[in-house]
């Protein structure tokens, strides 16, 4: 399996993030990021609260702004041009804690109005890629029914088809289980798996080792807006280097 | 004692099944026992309730019933009664033109602001019930031409000039609002002035006079027409104006946000009447001195501002209940601003405005009469003057005010049902 993972990586860059720095007023929340995403790479990054690996992976399609350093995303910079940024937001798809899902909208709509209204889709075509992935999510029988129907679980896989459907090169996942109950963990995180077979690229913020253990092909460590610790999965769990990192780990991995 | 309560292991086999609920629970006595007599001082209550709205009907059930609908003047009403208790209805009938039309709407004319009415509903409709088809949102389009051109008459060129207007507007601003909002929008406003400016050299200056519809001038409107023309009107303006407002003070933009800012708290600041004096005496002040802009037009722009700054604030506050996630999700997708609010952020925070933005509505036309204390003849400004004064009519209050308020209630009501309805229709949230 990892080996199989491994082939996937291209030499391709995705995301290029050079020199890096944000302020929440005078309060330094990433310092020097640099960090580079090959295409069908699956990274998870993980820290404590408050370390700044959501606000990271929020600078990439610009829902939180930088105020120094560069971004790159498939070629195009991150740039105060609006046009840049609808760019990028189209490519890059993005599952958030609380799933985020228009509740005024059926499931279905949810799914088909960012590719009619961005990619102007025929609605027609748009309904068939919809329930392509809502098939691939296995929810297709939940298509009419509202957000406020269904389980957490259900939802949060209703939000990556609902990404899936502009078709992204890249997704960013949130803290998309936090949210969720034991039960329904599972259902989300097997449709995170499927989605890395297929070599989506991929960054996800986590605190499911198993799931790192698993998929990824790249572990990061933050600590007070820092990048700590990045390792490929086996090195990075078994053999962590920095004491923050081992002090982390004992933590959650303890009980 | 059964055996389980020896044991702490307990295995259930099978599903108790569903019984209905003992007799006693139901039924209208059972009901009538919790409700109305639970105890004493509860069945007192009940004793004393039932007591007032008995000697409150009493009074005033005879005095409905007894009611005289035919006569021509008070002193005749009162022979008629004959010292019993009854309502003078007569005056209703006897004036009931002046009531809805006002005093000098030409009797012959009436079909006009009727038909009007009729249409209103047609109108309406659509924009109300959106599971009608939507090709009828073609009448709503229409509607405020034919209406306009329905109740003053005069030339049709006149509509057909501002509707022109706003096509062109409409078609300017299709063309340049892929390139950005604001190109589009001044675009628009910009291309409709010029067709105004050049359409008003183009209308002949006799046309009034011998078009096909009789000119009526606004000054020649009133009765309860005058309040629902002021209503509809308004209520119309003010929810849109209102939703840019709103949008405009979350703006980050920081000139257009102060811009909103000071708009909506000044006019918030001040009482609608000091605007409608304004608008009565002084707002001709602001126009060029041979311009004379209609009086009608003039109140139109002040209880519109007024209502539409309140409006402004409700919305504000269903924009500021929706979760931030809402926005990014949006973002997330790469929605640009416009389809964003269009299709996420408006729907979800006017649902939760409806109640706040129908209780402005419905205090907006009851506002409307109002217009009476700068002297417009509405239907409480014809109660008040033309027809208390006259000799005929002179001394009767509550047969007058009480179909007023009846005639405003019937419609407030509607309204208020309506939006509960709305309320109801739109629940998708299932919470």
């Amino acid at each position: 399996m990892a080996e199989a993972t491994q082939m996937k990586v291209s030499d391709k860059v995705a995301i290029t993030i050079d020199g890096m720095n944000k302020w929440y007023g005078s309060f330094h929340v990433l310092r020097d990021i640099d960090l580079t995403v090959y295409q069908g790479e699956r990274i998870v990054i993980c820290g404590p609260s408050g370390s700044g690996k959501s606000t990271l992976i929020r600078c990439i399609n610009a829902l939180e702004e930088h105020q120094q350093g560069k971004i790159e995303v498939d070629g195009t910079v991150l740039s105060s041009d609006l046009k840049n940024i609808d760019k990028i937001r189209s490519e890059v798809g993005m599952c958030f804690q609380h799933f985020n899902l228009f509740p005024h909208l059926t499931i279905l709509e949810n799914c088909t109005l960012a590719p009619i209204w961005v990619r102007k889709t025929p609605k027609k075509e748009a309904e068939e890629t919809a329930m392509h992935f809502l098939e691939k999510v296995k929810i297709p029988e939940q298509a009419d029914k509202y957000p406020g129907q269904l389980s957490g679980g259900q939802q949060q896989r209703v939000a990556i088809a609902r990404s899936l459907c502009m078709k992204p090169r890249i997704m960013l996942f949130d803290e998309p289980t936090s949210a969720l109950d034991p039960e329904m963990i599972k259902e989300v995180l097997d449709t995170m798996i499927s989605l890395a077979e297929e070599g989506m690229t991929m960054l996800c913020v986590t605190h499911e080792m198993g799931f790192a253990r698993q998929v990824a092909n790249r572990v990061i460590f933050m600590d007070q807006g820092q990048i700590v610790e990045q390792n490929e999965p086996e090195e990075f769990f078994n053999n962590p280097k920095s004491d923050r990192t081992q002090l982390f780990l004992s933590q959650i991995l303890g009980h | 004692m059964s055996d389980t309560s020896n044991t702490v292991a307990f295995v259930r086999t099978e599903t108790i099944p569903q019984m209905p609920p003992p007799a006693a629970e139901t039924g209208a006595i059972k009901w009538m026992r919790e409700n109305l007599f639970a105890s004493i001082p509860n069945a007192i209550l009940t004793l004393v309730s039932a007591y007032v709205i008995y000697s409150i009907l009493a009074g005033v059930l005879p005095w409905i019933f007894n009611g005289v609908w035919n006569a021509q003047t008070l002193a005749e009403c009162r022979e008629i009664l004959d010292g019993t208790s009854g309502a003078c209805f007569a005056v209703l009938t006897e004036r009931w033109p002046q009531l809805v039309f006002g005093l000098s709407y030409p009797a012959s004319e009436y079909w006009r602001p009727s038909l009007a009415f009729v249409l209103l509903f047609f109108a309406a409709a659509p924009v109300m019930f959106f599971d009608l088809p939507r090709k009828m949102l073609i009448i709503t389009l229409f509607y405020p031409f034919i209406t306009y051109w329905l109740l003053w008459g005069g030339t049709v060129l006149i509509p057909i000039l501002a509707f022109a207007g706003f096509v062109a507007g409409y078609l300017v601003y299709q063309r340049f609002v892929a390139g950005s909002f604001a190109a589009g929008f001044f675009g628009g406003v910009i291309a409709a002035m010029i067709v105004w400016y050049i359409g008003g050299f183009l209308i002949p200056d006799g046309a009034n006079q011998n078009a096909m519809l009789r000119p009526v001038a606004s000054r020649d409107m009133g009765g309860f027409m005058l309040n629902m023309m002021l209503g509809v009107t308004c209520v119309s303006l003010s929810i849109p104006i209102g939703i840019v407002l709103a949008l405009g003070r979350q703006s980050s933009m920081p000139l257009i946000k102060w811009i909103c800012v000071v708009f909506i708290e000044f006019i918030r600041g001040v009482p609608l009447i000091t605007l409608l004096f304004v608008a009565s005496v002084m707002l001709a002040y602001f126009f060029p001195p041979e311009s004379s802009v209609d009086l009608f037009l003039r109140v139109v722009i002040m209880i519109t501002m007024f209502s539409a700054a309140y409006i402004a604030e409700v919305i504000r506050g269903g924009l500021a209940a929706l979760p931030k996630g809402q926005y990014e999700a949006a973002d997330s997708l790469g929605l640009d601003y416009a389809q964003a609010m269009r299709l996420i952020i408006l729907p979800q925070a006017l649902k939760i405005s409806i109640p706040g933005i129908v209780n402005i509505a419905v205090g907006l036309f009851k506002d409307t009469t109002l217009v009476s204390v700068i002297s417009m003849f509405d239907i409480v400004g014809m109660i008040r003057g033309p027809i208390l004064s006259s000799t005929d009519w002179n001394g009767v209050y509550w047969e007058l005010l009480g179909f007023a308020a009846l005639l405003f209630f019937v419609t407030c009501y509607g309204i208020s049902q309506y939006s509960q309805w709305l309320e109801r229709r739109l629940a998708t949230d299932h919470r």
